[in-house]
């Protein structure tokens, strides 16, 4: 067995944030631990009203040397920005 | 002995426990044994630290109001000898091992939460709304230190006869914790001081839940430290008082007055 502590991903929903940030990482023996270690790592400056922590080795990555091939294709395909629509006047928020 | 003299020592008391143990735990900074844990300790000393000025303060306000001038929060935390120190002597402690360092907060935290919760409701308004404020924080400091000695007891057989030993060391820290002097005698009267003694049944029956989901065994011991009016809260200490003094008053005992 490892004595090294699994690693964690740590991810923060702010005060006024809609969504989950990520943040950086830590080392803990298990969830409830890391939980706690992200409250006192991430959350000292009152940052946080929420906290997510997933084990780093089961985030799925997509692969850099494949780059290319999963995100070349839509760089010409400006079409499917929805940009090219005459916007009715009394449209706002747009 | 007056109200206002009672309830200055009182202060004091409350005030010296949480500076002291504040100071033992920064000494963990750097030497945490992982930088979690590092970061973990050092933020409930600050919790620790934040409280203690909150009652020194107000110490001074009272001094002041007893003898027409009060010292600030830094001249009682940085210019009092050990004698004249009212923090338990559970708090002054050694740091030793993670293990002990552990026990020390469990034991600690535990009767702090209680002891807060109680002087949330003190006819003293002042005293209630700062132990209001720092029972939020001292229930998280409770659960965390229980969780670790569940942990530690239910861990490896090193780490169990490591904090069985720590938490049997420290038990006879624990009863001055619950005693009540004349001081004590005064507010309780008054409304303002929590009943101490009255929180030792709930303190053990928490600690004897955690202990045996630890597999750890109840220290038994009935001796214990300060009894007789004579422990840390009346400015009786161990030799570790001193040392700690040392270190913490250094800069201002040097360089009088210094600032930053």
């Amino acid at each position: 067995m490892s004595n090294e502590w699994p690693l964690w991903e740590i991810f923060i929903r702010s005060q006024h944030g809609l969504a989950h940030k990520h943040v950086g990482s830590l080392h803990a023996p298990d969830a409830a631990m890391a939980v706690r270690n992200a409250r006192d790592v991430y959350t000292r400056r009152n940052e946080g009203v929420s906290i997510w922590a997933v084990k780093s080795a089961d985030i799925v990555a997509s692969d850099p040397d494949e780059r290319d091939a999963l995100f070349e294709p839509s760089h010409d395909k400006v079409y499917r920005h929805p940009t090219f629509f005459p916007m009715p006047d009394g449209v706002k928020h747009l | 002995m007056t109200h206002d003299e009672a309830l200055f020592e009182y202060t004091l008391r409350l005030g010296d426990t949480d500076v002291v143990l504040a100071q033992r735990l920064s000494e963990w900074v750097g030497h945490g044994p992982i930088i979690e844990e590092d970061i973990a300790l050092t933020n409930v000393g600050l919790d620790l630290l934040g409280q203690g000025r909150m009652w020194l303060s107000y110490a001074g306000e009272i001094e002041a109001r007893v003898k027409g001038h009060g010292r600030s929060e830094d001249e009682l935390a940085f210019l009092r000898d050990g004698g004249a120190y009212r923090n338990a002597q559970l708090v002054e402690m050694p740091n030793g091992d993670f293990a002990d360092t552990m026990a020390r907060q469990f034991y600690f935290d535990q009767a702090h939460l209680l002891l807060l919760r109680a002087l949330a409701q003190s006819a003293d308004a002042r005293i209630a709304d700062i132990a209001a404020k720092a029972a939020k924080e001292v229930a998280y400091h409770a659960e965390r230190s229980a969780d670790w000695v569940v942990r530690l007891g239910d861990g490896t057989a090193e780490s169990h006869a490591r904090v069985q030993r720590a938490l049997d060391n420290l038990w006879p820290y624990t009863g001055e914790l619950f005693a009540a002097d004349a001081v004590d005698r005064v507010l309780i009267e008054a409304g303002v001081a929590a009943d101490a003694p009255a929180l030792r049944a709930p303190w053990r029956a928490t600690v004897e839940r955690v202990l045996a989901e630890a597999t750890l065994r109840m220290p038994a011991g009935e001796w214990m430290q300060g009894g007789n009016g004579r422990g840390g809260r009346q400015g009786v200490h161990t030799e570790h008082l001193g040392h700690l003094l040392t270190e913490m008053q250094f800069l201002q005992r040097a360089y009088p007055g210094a600032r930053w």
